[in-house]
């Protein structure tokens, strides 16, 4: 959580106005600790956002992380994507889609009982790498599958 | 309007699968083809899920998570009759919550 903190001064002062809300009394004090990482999600390409995500855009590939995705989806609009991992200590995972025009759809920062297992439904907008990435003890690491779209889902 | 979060918990071995279904539109920022207008974007940036009052998953999300998103994970350290809180917030400052006993 501190790591990204940092990120989050470095990176944005965009990212103000949801502090603004937060300080606003609208968010519980725990949303504030999660502040959303602007940066992240306007970045235009999968190593620009893990860089401000994480704060580096290196991650190793491991086998051990497993995507399970349709390989091929007939709707762009609802993907569904499971993430699971044996990585032991995952602190957070991220879900990117490498040919949507902000790659980061999701990230998930996992609390110390919680398992390396997230599974959700994003949109693609063709076909594309999911790119999964896991983030554990101040490392990361990065698998990828290729999921087929025939309707793209990034109009809705 | 259909219930804004729907919860399932299930405890099995110690460890505890949460699945939910949150109503939400997650709309795209979007350019109209007629008249040029941008629509903005809407969609659920941060969902909070809680279990005795501590934090086991967050969330944070981009408009590239599907309508009515779904999301499930698991952990541990929770027995059968606990609550899980889950709640959410959008980029227009809404929220809900919804409670849920673990079976």
């Amino acid at each position: 959580m501190n790591s990204k903190r940092r990120t989050m001064l470095k990176g944005t002062l965009a990212a103000s106005a949801v502090g603004v809300a937060a300080s606003a009394g609208l968010l519980a004090p725990r949303a504030v600790l999660a502040a959303w990482p602007k940066s992240a999600f306007k970045a235009k390409g999968v190593d620009a956002s893990l860089t401000a995500l994480y704060g580096s855009g290196k991650a190793t590939d491991a086998k051990n992380i497993k995507i399970k995705a349709p390989d091929i989806a007939e709707n762009g609009a609802v993907v569904p994507v499971t993430i699971s991992s044996t990585i032991a200590n995952a602190e957070s995972i991220s879900i990117f889609v490498a040919k949507n025009p902000q790659p980061l759809t999701s990230s998930y920062a996992l609390g110390s009982g919680t398992q390396a297992y997230v599974g959700t439904r994003i949109k693609m907008g063709k076909t594309s790498d999911v790119v999964a990435v896991i983030k554990a003890g101040g490392k990361l690491y990065t698998a990828k599958k290729e999921v087929k779209v025939t309707i793209g889902g990034c109009g809705g | 309007m259909a219930k804004p979060i729907k919860i399932k918990a299930r405890n099995k071995n110690g460890l505890t699968t949460i699945r939910a279904l949150m109503s939400h539109p997650m709309k795209v920022e979007k350019k109209d083809k007629k008249t040029g207008k941008v629509k903005p974007a809407h969609f659920i940036q941060t969902v909070t899920c809680e279990h005795n009052g501590k934090a086991v998953l967050t969330a944070e999300w981009g408009a590239a998570v599907s309508a009515n998103p779904y999301l499930s994970f698991k952990f541990k350290g929770a027995n059968k009759g606990d609550t899980v809180k889950l709640s959410w917030v959008d980029n227009k400052g809404k929220n809900a919550s919804a409670e849920q006993t673990i079976k």
